[in-house]
């Protein structure tokens, strides 16, 4: 007994003073000492087939894989294009219905076409797809299933090739786009614009059903698209229909990222999509990293492209480095070699509570802040800027701020009979309602003040949104002394008097008025929410009834009009008012589209529509703007939505992880951030050390209680054997 | 003027009152149930849990009165307009609903738990802990403990008094005695303690709850104490209700399988192995699925929020009976089928006895000990899994005051930094003292009354 | 025998067809193919050719009964419910909404769900057993009464505080182990090994309580008298008699939990990040996956018949009383 106890006094003097390893490490040991990123997601991304994926989550890996032929160039503010694959931005020439070259304010603008030139050196990651043998055949083209049976992953097939990148990789995307059992989101859209594919969009989609009915592969290469031309190995063509300024945006998405036509053909073989070997799984990229390894239940690595090419990290000039506002560390690598990182480690963590911890931790390199977390990581300082905590700065954190191009609001159904409609009663009754959502308490309570209260649908940082008294909703908010203050309850109630509802009861009826919210209320913080969300309603005297159910439901309830007040959000594709105004444009109403409409709340107003066809198509200019404030009083006046909020986010990065600099546009930002690698180890070693006191307490017990039973034991054998006798 | 409105829950729970009175006067008649239900609460553990279980009772009752107060209506045209649903219990605790701080404050604090932004008349801002707003601002809380534990004191004396001259009139003074000694038929004395402790515990809590928020706010600055109250009825509703909708299919069931066998038993026991071999969880949350979209497609069925997850909870309840009864059908079937063998039923059905006077005379009163058991069993079964459930995110409605939903929020509130452990904790002890009693009851229950159980 | 198993595995047929009737109508009831198409196609415009495309694509396009334009037979056959449940008796589970083969994903989960589900149930078998013992030998003593009274707060406690207070104090205060996360081999044993104490612990008391019992019962049997009698020590009866023949209930008891340890836990795996078959279950049911869902449930109740017909076996092999 004596001997246990004096073996754990020496166990407990052996451990205490050595900095041992740590226990809790999640990750490869050895890894944490090189140039690996160690990151999370939360939800396994579903599709990473450039063709379909429109999600966030998705578009953070294949970000990183794709090229398009554009990018957001990573520091400058606004946010500017800047050319991926091209040469040079692309050309743009305006022709008339006769193809003649025409002028771009010329009012006879029939088609505007736009010139790719892309770059000679860019090749695609090293893909089995691309080997081809002495004939020039693919070597993989034509697999057997005997030939499959011993493949699992791509890294099972002996032989691996590249490629250059040319003109018709880009014309090869586009006409998948065009079959409709690819299933991309922005189809219908593109349809609009590009010339031609619409009819092309029909007629391969019906030979695509063909195809798979005689179990054929489809070769898009045998079809063209009447818009878009391939020129040269190297040059590519766009017709689009009319002017369409935006569309040099959707240039820099995913769905515009060059497709192998080996690739292609190589998924399509039979037996490939039981091995999980499909676009949407196996990605084929030019970017700077390619996928090693895809386990959504648990882990996605990618490693960084042997075969990219040469990327340099972006300089500014001092001009454009103080009008964008950015520290001189983020230009300490200007001019470097792109990547850094080598690889990344993308592990599965589908609740917030273990990443903050391990964030904590030092086992992940960068956090997002969750609501929970927030008042132990970020301190309002005495200027009203946001700084970290002494507790986070101490472990030298880093926090990066920034406003989200994006809107979450409340609509009102404007087609229904008691919030909707154009009357001086219903407008009177939105602007209340609108009053008395305190958004502002809000943004205090559930977002940890990480957000703006918004004026109108425009998100802060894109052209059209305007700071200070200009910016002011002035239906909802008063300027008084240089500050933007919430209009009282009181003239709330005064409106909803006039709207014929003194203190919520119905002039008509005599009875209180009830309005339904529909909420997809699921998560444990809903309750708060929704009872909040009554509160405001209750400050009226109006009674709300919250009717929650799952997402999907729910939309289909706002497709089908069958809402009265919801809340939705938005998030911009491409940095330009019209991607805000449009969800308020009368074409694009729920109910003008049979629900395929993306305005919600169906808000209709003849004077904002034709405003909005006239900025569609401007450049940015004074004019533009003007008309753009026009249209925001029309829609502050008529009040379809109470404006809600602009999202901040806020994001913590450990003091290892260097040239971080948020950026909402753009996705394939992974390539210019470094890891300092030995920092890194030294942190996680100082803040993990394991505590043994319990341990020992443990074991101290365990060996006691031991002790005891035995002796206990020993008593009850002797009084057994007693009573036996 | 007050208007009784009652929910869908709330008649159930009063009809099973109801029905539970109506047994135990039945009961109350057969010398040797009555013996039997004596053996039970011979064990002062027994009468500890029981006490405490009433008290739980007590308390889900009281909030399962609804109620809409009559409010001073604004015209003179207008018809008289009366307020949302309250229960009794909202109506005690009026003070804590009304008196919503801003959010977190630990429990008997006097400034919230994490610090806000203020700007100062300077203009500048700093973060400070506001104070809050509707606790006592003068340090009494010993004072107001002591008045608060006499009055509890004087409280829980007064009922034992009445409960002891309901039962001997005259002789209570004598029985009191007894009682106090230890001597008494039955462990009063243990029975009596625990009343006053928790008699004692309760009004301390809630008068305190006047100048303090004794177990804290949460996120939105509602107070604790309330909400661990208000979580109460959903929880104990879910463990009785159930079983008050599992036991008749269970017992119809079963009972018919074992005595009519043939065809009938064929399709009733392929019914319940189909039924038991999904997955429970899955069973249940392609229910609530379904229940939702039903909800969904009817918003005529309710007209405020409480209804709403009223509704909900209802449903809940039925689908938690649908795919819990099969358990007590096997049972019984198998009980049923011995009984049926034994040598008075056949010979009662050789003379001619109906079926239907056989199952009455001979088979419900053997079976009732197994009935007992399993719905004792499956109550604190039932509580617990209702924190599962709406883990999963298909357990009650979310607006609902439930302990699931207060773990779940506590989750989060764990990963802070200090962390915001009252949430949690209140939860812990309402649902551990409840699970407890009702786990130490059932086990005497199932000790007396299962023959197996001799030893 | 052999005719007994096959008997019993035809009879299961009925009730895997029930089972898949029943999950069926479930679902399909919530969630119309259309619902499915627009929360699998997710962007932010979903126009109705979308749609009509994907549940072509995915064959949801059929009839979900009763095809009524087919002829002949084929009314009742070239149907979704018979299409899919035909499939399901392959054991083809076919494709998640995410486009991933199910089967494989099934294969690949198995093993961490085992990785917790077996050690958990190995070591709480033998720990219980090992405590049930302790307190038989000290029956009617004050560390039994203590020990039971335990026993039955430890059962009172929902799991869930059982794993929110481990992951407070042994990862977020004590470094002991990774907070969550999960690795193949014996690298990953840093990872499993709190959620294993965790199940271990929060099923001490209804276990204890359980092996308790039937120890119980066998203690006061004759021949435990009659090994007393011959001076045995207290432990040797308990060993070698008490808990020799107590096997035989404990084994028929336990032996039809085996097979549904497959499924994994639903709640441990979620919380720990364990990349097992009850957190895809969890997920499935969030994300409103049918595909993966009915495989789950068909899984579920092939395993649990396979439970029922071994309990069976194991009461003819071990209890010699018992005859098929």
């Amino acid at each position: 007994m004596k001997m246990i106890i004096l073996k754990v006094f020496l166990f407990m003097m052996i451990l205490e003073p050595l900095p041992a390893d740590v226990w809790n490490n999640p990750h490869d040991s050895e890894k944490i000492a090189t140039q690996t990123l160690f990151s999370a997601f939360s939800m396994p991304p579903k599709r990473l087939d450039p063709v379909v994926s429109y999600n966030a989550n998705e578009w953070a890996i294949i970000g990183q894989i794709y090229e398009p032929p554009l990018q957001y160039n990573y520091l400058k503010r606004p946010y500017a294009l800047e050319a991926l694959t091209l040469k040079e931005m692309p050309a743009l020439t305006y022709y008339d219905l006769e193809g003649r070259l025409v002028d771009e304010n010329d009012a006879h603008i029939a088609f505007s076409e736009y010139r790719l030139r892309l770059r000679e050196d860019v090749k695609y990651q090293d893909h089995p797809a691309f080997v081809k043998d002495a004939n020039g055949t693919l070597f993989y083209g034509k697999l057997s299933e005997e030939a499959l049976e011993n493949i699992q992953t791509l890294d099972d097939f002996e032989k691996q090739a590249t490629r250059h990148l040319t003109a018709s990789d880009y014309a090869y995307a586009i006409k998948r786009m065009a079959v409709r059992q690819n299933h991309s989101p922005i189809l219908d859209n593109m349809a609009e614009y590009i010339v031609g594919l619409k009819a092309f969009s029909q007629n391969i989609t019906k030979i695509a059903e063909e195809k798979k009915r005689t179990k054929e592969v489809l070769d898009l290469r045998a079809y063209n698209i009447a818009g878009v031309k391939v020129l040269s190995d190297h040059t590519l063509s766009i017709r689009i229909k009319g002017k369409y300024p935006q569309f040099i945006y959707w240039l820099s998405m995913y769905f515009f990222s060059p497709i192998p036509w080996e690739a292609d053909l190589f998924y399509q073989q039979k037996g490939m999509k039981g091995k999980n070997l499909t676009w949407n799984w196996s990605p084929v990229g030019t970017g700077a990293y390619y996928l090693v390894k895809n386990d959504p239940s648990r882990e996605m690595v990618l490693k960084a492209n042997p075969n990219f090419h040469d990327e340099r990290y972006p300089s500014l000039n001092e001009e454009e480095r103080n009008s964008s506002n950015i520290p001189r560390e983020l230009l300490s690598d200007a001019g470097k070699k792109l990547p850094f990182i080598k690889e990344v480690i993308y592990t599965l963590e589908k609740e917030s509570i273990p990443l903050w911890n391990k964030f904590l931790q030092g086992y992940y390199d960068a956090s997002g802040i969750s609501s929970e977390a927030f008042d132990q990581a970020v301190q309002i300082s005495a200027s009203g800027t946001m700084d970290l905590s002494s507790e986070m700065s101490q472990k030298g954190i880093v926090l990066k701020g920034s406003v989200q191009p994006s809107i979450f609001y409340m609509a009102f159904n404007m087609e229904d009979p008691v919030v909707g409609g154009y009357s001086e009663s219903a407008k009177k009754l939105r602007q209340a309602i609108s009053i008395a959502q305190n958004q502002e308490e809000y943004i205090s309570i559930f977002m940890n003040e990480r957000g703006i209260a918004a004026q109108g649908p425009i998100a802060p940082g894109i052209f059209g949104h305007l700071d200070g008294e200009k910016g002011t909703d002035k239906v909802v908010y008063e300027w008084k002394s240089g500050k933007r203050v919430r209009k009282s309850i009181e003239v709330a109630k005064r409106l909803l008097a006039e709207a014929g509802y003194p203190e919520g009861i119905s002039m008509k009826t005599g009875k209180q008025l009830k309005l339904h919210y529909d909420a997809t209320a699921t998560g444990p913080d809903d309750r708060a929410l929704m009872d909040w969300r009554r509160k405001q309603f209750a400050k009226l005297g109006i009674q709300l009834v919250i009717r929650s159910t799952d997402y999907n439901r729910f939309q289909d309830k706002v497709r089908k009009a069958k809402v009265q007040i919801f809340s939705w959000g938005w998030n911009a594709d491409y940095p330009d008012p019209e991607n805000f105004l449009f969800l308020l444009y009368g074409g694009n109403a729920v109910v003008n589209t049979n629900g395929a409409g993306i305005n919600s709340s169906n808000y209709q107003n003849p004077e904002f529509d034709k405003l909005f066809d006239e900025i569609k198509i401007m450049s940015n200019s004074p004019q533009r703007q003007e008309k753009i404030q026009k249209m925001l009083t029309l829609v502050r006046e008529d009040a379809p939505w109470v404006w809600g909020f602009h999202p901040k986010s806020l994001a913590l990065t450990h003091l290892w992880f260097k040239n971080v600099f948020p950026n909402a546009m753009a996705n394939n930002t992974l390539k210019y951030k470094r890891i300092d690698a030995k920092l890194r180890v030294e942190k996680q070693k100082e803040w993990n050390q394991p505590v043994l006191l319990p341990l020992v307490l443990f074991v101290l017990l365990l060996v006691l209680s031991g002790y005891f039973l035995h002796k206990l034991y020993l008593n009850r054998q002797k009084a057994v054997i007693k009573q036996e006798r | 003027m007050i208007m009784l409105t009652l929910l869908w829950t709330d008649i159930m729970v009063w009809i099973l009152i109801f029905a539970l009175i109506a047994w135990g006067w039945v009961i109350s008649r057969s010398p040797q149930v009555k013996k039997q239900w004596h053996t039970i609460f011979k064990s002062s553990i027994a009468m500890a849990s029981a006490t405490v279980l009433l008290f739980y009772l007590f308390f889900t009752l009281l909030d399962s009165v609804h109620l809409r107060l009559a409010k001073t209506s604004p015209g003179q045209n207008t018809e008289q307009q009366y307020s949302e649903m309250l229960s009794l219990l909202d109506i005690i605790f009026s003070h804590n609903i009304k008196n919503t701080e801003r959010t977190y404050s630990a429990p008997f604090a006097t400034h919230e738990y994490v610090k806000s932004i203020v700007i100062d008349e300077n203009g500048l801002t700093t973060q400070k802990h506001l104070p809050l707003k509707y606790v006592s601002k003068d340090d009494d809380l010993l004072s107001k403990s002591i008045v608060a534990l006499a009055v509890g004191f004087v409280l829980s004396l007064f009922l034992i008094l009445i409960h002891l001259f309901w039962r001997k009139g005259r002789g209570a003074f004598v029985a009191m005695k007894k009682v106090l000694k230890g001597e008494a038929d039955l462990p009063w004395r243990t029975a009596y303690l625990t009343l006053t402790f928790l008699v004692m515990t309760f009004t301390w809590l809630y008068i305190l709850s006047y100048s303090y928020h004794v177990l804290g706010t949460d996120k939105v600055g509602g107070d604790v104490l309330y909400h661990s109250l208000k979580s109460i009825r959903t929880g104990v509703l879910i463990g009785i209700l159930t079983t008050l909708i599992m036991l008749p299919v269970a017992v119809i069931l079963g009972v018919s399988a074992g005595l009519f066998g043939g065809w009938v038993d064929d399709v009733i026991q392929y019914l319940y192995t189909t039924l038991s071999s999904i997955p429970g969880v899955l069973l249940i949350a392609a229910g609530v699925l379904v229940m939702q979209v039903t909800m969904d497609n009817n918003p005529t069925w309710f007209e405020t929020t409480l209804e709403r997850s009223d509704l909900r909870l209802l449903f809940l309840i039925v689908i938690l009976g649908v795919t819990s009864w099969t358990g007590l059908a096997r049972l019984l079937r198998a009980e049923t089928l011995k009984i049926s063998q034994i040598e008075f039923v056949t010979a009662a059905k050789a003379f001619g006895v109906g079926k239907w006077t056989i199952i009455r005379r001979h088979i419900i009163p053997n079976l009732m000990h197994i009935i007992l058991i399993s719905v004792v069993l499956d109550f604190s079964g039932l509580v617990l899994a209702e924190a599962v459930l709406s883990y999963v995110g298909v357990g009650v409605d979310p607006t609902m005051h439930s302990w699931g939903n207060m773990i779940n929020q506590a989750r989060l509130e764990m990963a802070r930094e200090p962390m915001v452990w009252w949430s949690l904790f209140s939860a812990f002890i309402f649902m551990f003292i409840l699970v407890l009693a009702a786990n130490l009851f059932s086990d005497r229950i199932q000790k007396v009354l299962d023959p197996r159980n001799d030893t | 025998m052999f005719a007994y198993i096959l008997k019993r595995i035809l009879y299961a047929i009925p009730i895997l067809i029930g089972v898949n009737l029943i999950t069926f109508m479930l679902f399909f009831m919530v969630n119309t193919p259309d619902d499915m198409a627009r929360a699998q196609l997710g962007a932010k415009q979903v126009t109705p050719q979308m749609i009509e495309a994907w549940k072509a694509d995915k064959g949801y396009d059929k009839a979900l009964f009763l095809n009524k334009e087919a002829k002949g037979l084929e009314k009742v056959t070239d149907t979704l419910f018979v299409q899919e449940s035909m499939k399901l008796f392959s054991f083809d589970f076919g494709y998640s909404d995410a486009n991933r083969n199910i089967g494989a994903e099934i294969k690949e989960r198995m093993g961490p769900s085992l990785a917790i589900a077996l050690p958990t149930f190995m070591i709480a078998l033998i720990t219980n057993i090992s405590l049930a013992l302790l307190l038989v030998l000290f029956r009617g003593s004050a560390l039994d009464t203590s020990m039971m009274i335990v026993a039955v707060m430890i059962m009172s406690v929902s799991g869930l505080f059982y794993i929110i207070a481990g992951q407070v104090l042994f990862s977020k205060m004590w470094h002991w182990v990774p907070i969550s996360g999960y690795e193949p081999g014996w690298g990953g044993i840093k990872f499993i090994i709190l959620p294993i104490l965790i199940g271990v612990f929060a099923g001490i008391g209804s276990g204890v309580r359980w092996y308790r019992s039937i120890f119980l019962e066998q203690i006061n049997q004759d021949y435990v008298r009659t090994a007393r009698a011959k001076g045995l020590s207290e432990l040797k009866v308990l060993f070698v008699h008490v808990l020799r023949n107590g096997m035989l209930p404990i084994l028929t008891g336990v032996v039809v939990v085996i097979p549904t340890l497959f499924m994994g836990s639903l709640i441990m795996e979620s919380f720990f990040g364990i990349p097992g078959l009850g957190s895809y279950t969890i997920d499935a049911i969030n994300s409103q996956d049918f595909a993966i869902v009915k495989a789950m449930v068909f899984l579920g109740s092939v395993l649990y018949i396979i439970g029922l017909i071994l309990t069976d076996i194991s009461y003819t092999l071990f209890d010699p009383r018992v005859k098929l």
